[in-house]
């Protein structure tokens, strides 16, 4: 087929719908390697949409190529849990063996070999993806094995399937995770709800509120997610009754439909709890969604999964389909007359601000993922300015069983104002990575005890953004009144070097700040720089102050959640484990952030001079009188 | 301004141009008769104005152009060893300026463009004579390399400009250019 | 006692209509809040967060927050200012602003808005990034090393001169970048025109009529005569 008979066969399924970019620009990538100008040409001409606006929105995710890219796309995973399984030295040996540097395409266009940010699997690392799908477990012998079959251009789709196996490393379940849901089992329960309690429970609303889900049984179901006091797994921990009240609640114009997106993006580095739940859950996910659209009188559905679970996208479809085959999702679920909802999934395609709610609707609808000025909000303006909630994986899964079991059942779990159950993602220095369920308010010392960690230096908890905790800390409980964290739990023994994990978290944010406002486009650069000359020793106190000079900065004047935590780790560890720092500064005075003696390489090179005058004496001021 | 005592210490003051055009230099003597006064208060050490070759123990150091050399770095470092505060004078000094243009290009292709490609330079290729300084891979600004105390922005600062900083300096206070003043152009 | 519609503004009462924003209503009233993404013609954008103000303590956008009774807005003062600096700064090291060699000089938002803030340094260490210059254009010149990446060009060809030259793409600080719609990127493959309200709009010296560079003499410029805090109502043309 030529390349636009490719483009138009993707075009057409999509109706020609601008709003479906992302996945025309994903799925027509797969089959011709890359996104040439004149493809971009031909699918902006496709969907009627200006081409500027086609080309800015493929230059905003990692995961589109505008520019030639290898036959084989390799992305080693860069999250610190990867870095502390050696992925650095496995990377530069597979650059040897493949005459490559990184983040280069070959002369001959075969491979290209860099890092992405964290893929998700750091209770298996060091992973990776290739042509982006994940694999995981690498070493050096897996290193030598795949170079060679990207030398003798071996389709991926015959390498080992053992690379590409995924755990799910389910350590510990409570409820979520006890694996004994029954498909249906949660609406059917909602429904039944309504049916015994009547109207009289549901505040009395008039029944044409509740369409087209049947009768009072929408209202029910909010007042059991009330009385489980659930809040959101994601990491603000909003209320969930009052989200989906509000969506419930906000005026609907013609032709208008209430919209629920799950938020599968898990982009936080350390976070893989939600590829869990979708590997081997999904039922209870869905079935979470569509209470939630019973619930808000939804008719529509999304789950955003992040690229980087591309792989998940088959199994998954495969799980839909079972359900609309089932009388789950569809017209008439349940056999309940009007009640009609559906769930698409969207994937992402590397760009962690698209985990933020309002960059994640801007994705949707096929734009660059640049979070919203809000108000309004997502529940009344959200998907194409329609009521939208968007809700975590987990809140989701929590909310299935809370349908199942009451509200009452659920909120007797966990603390008073922290019901219910929390999913860690559990990595690093310990002895048993992988998934853990426990009732919140569980002390983070339990959780080391209980995966294997000894010697125990420091915990970062709910990833980069969230917040890292010291050993005098580790009887403090998860909870959203004392350590809220939407999951990841990172952990470092004492052979560890808290600077080395605030620097690559530096690094993470200026990678993935999506550059809109200014304080985090230029900020998160600047704090990397800084980082990064700490750790060159050219870095003096004056830069530990700009460290906390910016970090003031971004916090308050950013646009979105990303700028204003992105200097939290670097805040903690500077307050926390400061000797990590000191001891890399150079001198009590200010020192330039490049080497003065580099700077004159070229020069040296190109006239051949190697005298002393073609030097700097290294950091010593005085040579100026020699 | 009123006459001082005779018994009181000159502020003492070092200058000088780095990669620079001496336009700032040029503006400095543009406060005209106004430098008879100042010069009640002032004195100076290492400076254009002057032939002293090296920087003495001063008050203050007044610096225009950025970094374009070996040299440049010395002069800058000897500068900041032996001032106890740093004035950055001019649009060069505070942020490369004009020579920072080349910041774009790489330094082979312009050492090669100049002396080789370019006819009639220079013959011998590319000079590599010892006495020479060293061009550094990028144009820097001064506050990249050392700290500066001051900063006077212009290309080049206006003389009132430039007489507004001393005086401010002389006074005890801390410098501030109002509007006009302050320009970059 | 507040009147029902009037908020403090550093200490004086700010009438307002319901709907507007808080830099919205002190611009009516001639009060100037820095700011360079915000044009009184269009809707707010929110991206420069030098606009940002103190509301009732915490930290916010004056062009994207409603004015609300009572509130206590907090503007000029050092904490805010100092902010403000350095934002202004983070724009002079992620561009390239050479203002003796810029067209724009004198009647740039962004270097008035730095005099009025006392900027005198970019403080940082320089990027010196390497940006388009694009001259395609018969009319135009397009300099990118001086975007602030405002998107009031995209704003104004989609609204004003229905063409939709222009998109804010790419992401983060290198990849961020104004795209132009032609499959050569070059803007003289598109329908823009020095007509176009977008070829007049930009803030600072990136979209500029060929030809007419340095008309004005020093002295004479806009910002040359008052400084920007002292030209509320009026709006880069
Ligand atoms: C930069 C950024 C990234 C985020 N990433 C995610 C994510 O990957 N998954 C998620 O559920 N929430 C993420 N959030 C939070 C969402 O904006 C939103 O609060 C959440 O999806 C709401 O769901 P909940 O109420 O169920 O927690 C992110 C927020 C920010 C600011
Ligand atoms: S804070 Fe960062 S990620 Fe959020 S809008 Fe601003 S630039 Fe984008
Ligand atoms: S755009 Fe403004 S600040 Fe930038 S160089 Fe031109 S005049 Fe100076
Ligand atoms: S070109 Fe000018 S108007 Fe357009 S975004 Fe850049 S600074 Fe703003
Ligand atoms: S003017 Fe408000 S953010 Fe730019």
């Amino acid at each position: 087929m030529s390349d636009n008979r490719i483009i138009d066969a993707v075009l057409e399924r999509h109706g020609r719908d601008g709003t479906r970019l992302v996945q025309i620009l994903r799925e027509i990538q797969e089959q011709l390697n890359w996104l040439s100008p004149a493809t971009l040409t031909h699918i902006a001409e496709g969907i009627g949409w200006p081409r500027a606006q086609v080309s800015g929105t493929a230059a905003f995710y990692s995961f589109f190529h505008t520019r030639p890219r290898g036959r084989y796309c390799v992305l080693w995973s860069d999250n610190i849990t990867d870095r502390m399984l050696g992925n650095t030295d496995l990377m530069d040996a597979m650059c040897k063996k493949l005459w490559l540097e990184p983040g280069r395409v070959s002369e001959d266009g075969l491979v290209s070999v860099n890092t992405t940010s964290c893929t998700g699997m750091c209770d298996q690392g060091p992973a990776l993806l290739v042509n982006y799908r994940a694999v995981t477990g690498m070493t050096l012998q897996r290193v030598d094995e795949m170079a060679e079959l990207i030398r003798t251009e071996t389709p991926v789709a015959d390498w080992p399937a053992e690379w590409f196996a995924v755990q799910d490393n389910v350590r510990r379940a409570e409820i979520l995770l006890a694996g004994n849901f029954a498909p249906g089992s949660a609406l059917r329960a909602a429904h039944e709800r309504a049916e015994v309690d009547g109207l009289s429970a549901s505040n009395n609303r008039s029944f044409r509120e509740s369409l087209p889900h049947g009768i009072a049984g929408p209202m029910a179901m909010l007042d059991e997610i009330q009385r489980s006091k659930l809040r959101g797994r994601g990491g603000a921990g909003f209320s969930t009754r009052f989200k989906w009240e509000a969506c419930r609640n906000a005026p609907l114009r013609a032709d208008q439909e209430r919209i629920v997106v799950c938020n599968a993006d898990e982009g936080e580095p350390g976070t893989f709890k939600d590829r869990v739940l979708l590997t081997s859950y999904a039922d209870l996910v869905f079935e979470g969604m569509t209470v939630a659209a019973y619930a808000v009188g939804a008719t529509r559905g999304f789950l955003y999964l992040r690229g980087e679970y591309r792989y998940l996208l088959e199994p998954l479809e495969a799980v839909l389909a079972r359900r609309r085959a089932a009388g789950l999702l569809g017209k008439s679920i349940l056999d309940i007359p009007g009640a009609r909802f559906d769930i698409e999934i969207h994937l992402g395609a590397g760009a962690y601000v698209c985990g933020e709610e309002s960059a994640l609707i801007e994705s949707l609808e096929g734009k660059p993922g640049r979070p919203r000025v809000r108000p309004p909000f997502p529940v009344t303006n959200g998907y194409l300015d329609q009521p939208t909630i968007v809700n975590n994986v987990e809140t989701f899964a929590s909310a299935a069983l809370v349908a199942l079991h009451g509200g009452d059942w659920f909120a007797a779990i966990g603390t008073k104002q922290s019901t219910g159950t929390k999913i860690l993602s559990v990595s690093g220095d310990v002895a048993r990575p992988g998934i853990y369920e426990y009732a919140y308010g569980v002390t983070v010392r339990q959780v080391l005890a209980d995966c294997g960690a000894t010697d125990t230096l420091a915990v970062q908890i709910s990833g980069p953004s969230g917040m890292c905790l010291a050993e005098d800390e580790f009887d403090r409980k998860i909870a959203f009144e004392d350590v809220p964290t939407a999951g990841a739990f990172m952990v470092f023994n004492t052979r560890r070097d808290m600077f080395e994990v605030a620097r690559n978290f530096s690094h993470f944010f200026a990678h993935e700040s999506c550059g809109f406002c200014t304080p985090c486009r230029v900020g998160t650069t600047l704090v990397r720089n800084i980082m990064d000359k700490i750790a060159n020793k050219h870095g003096s106190p004056y830069d530990i102050n700009e460290l906390f000079k910016l970090h003031r900065l971004m916090q308050g004047a950013s646009h979105c959640g990303l700028g204003n935590t992105a200097c939290n780790p670097v805040f903690d560890t500077l307050n926390k484990f400061r000797p990590a720092y000191e001891h890399r500064l150079l001198s009590l005075d200010y020192e330039p952030a490049f080497d003065l003696d580099a700077a004159l390489s070229e020069a040296r090179q190109m006239t051949g001079r190697d005298d002393a005058g073609a030097h700097f004496a290294a950091h010593s001021p005085d040579e100026a009188k020699a | 301004m009123n006459a001082p005592a005779p018994a009181v210490k000159k502020l003492r003051v070092a200058t000088t141009s780095l990669a620079g055009c001496f336009g700032c230099h040029m503006s400095f003597l543009d406060i005209d008769e106004r430098i008879i006064p100042l010069l009640d208060l002032i004195e100076f050490d290492r400076s254009p104005l002057t032939d002293i070759k090296h920087c003495g123990p001063c008050d203050l150091g007044i610096i225009e152009g950025g970094l374009c050399n070996a040299e440049n770095v010395h002069v800058l470092r000897e500068f900041r060893k032996n001032c106890k505060f740093l004035v950055a004078m001019g649009a060069c000094a505070i942020n490369g300026g004009l020579p920072a243009q080349r910041n774009h290009l790489d330094l082979r292709d312009v050492l090669e463009e100049v002396y080789q490609t370019e006819a009639g330079l220079s013959h011998g290729g590319i000079p590599n004579d010892p006495e020479l300084p060293l061009p550094l891979n990028q144009v820097h600004p001064i506050h990249e390399v050392v700290k500066i105390d001051y900063f006077l922005p212009g290309c080049p600062p206006p003389a009132d400009a430039i007489w507004k900083l001393l005086t401010d300096l002389l006074a005890g206070r801390t410098p501030s250019l109002g509007h006009g003043l302050m320009h970059y152009d | 006692m507040n009147e029902t519609n009037t908020f403090l503004l550093d200490g004086e009462e700010i009438p307002f209509t319901p709907g507007q924003s808080i830099i919205q209503a002190a611009t009516e009233h001639g009060i100037y809040i820095p700011h360079l993404c915000w044009h009184p013609e269009f809707k707010a954008h929110g991206s420069c967060k030098i606009c940002t103000v103190k509301v009732n303590g915490r930290f916010g956008s004056s062009c994207t927050m409603a004015a609300q009774a009572g509130m206590n807005v907090e503007n000029r003062t050092s904490e805010l200012d100092d902010k403000r600096r350095t934002l202004l700064q983070m724009y002079f090291v992620e561009g390239n602003h050479f203002c003796p060699s810029c067209e724009k000089s004198g009647n740039c938002s962004l270097q008035a808005t730095a005099y009025e803030l006392k900027m005198v340094s970019p403080h940082f260490d320089m990027f010196y990034p390497d940006r388009a210059v694009d001259a395609s254009h018969p009319d135009i010149l397009l300099d990118f090393n001086r975007c602030i990446m405002c998107s009031l060009c995209v704003t104004a060809s989609r609204e004003v001169d229905g063409k939709n030259v222009f998109s804010m793409g790419g992401r983060g600080l290198l990849g961020r970048r104004i795209h132009i719609s032609s499959e050569s990127g070059k803007l003289a493959d598109t329908d823009f025109a020095l007509t176009d309200r977008a070829a007049s709009i930009c803030p600072v010296g990136v979209i500029l009529p060929k030809r007419k560079g340095f008309a004005v003499p020093i002295g004479e410029r806009k910002y040359d005569k008052l400084p920007i805090n002292l030209q509320v109502s009026e709006e880069t043309p």
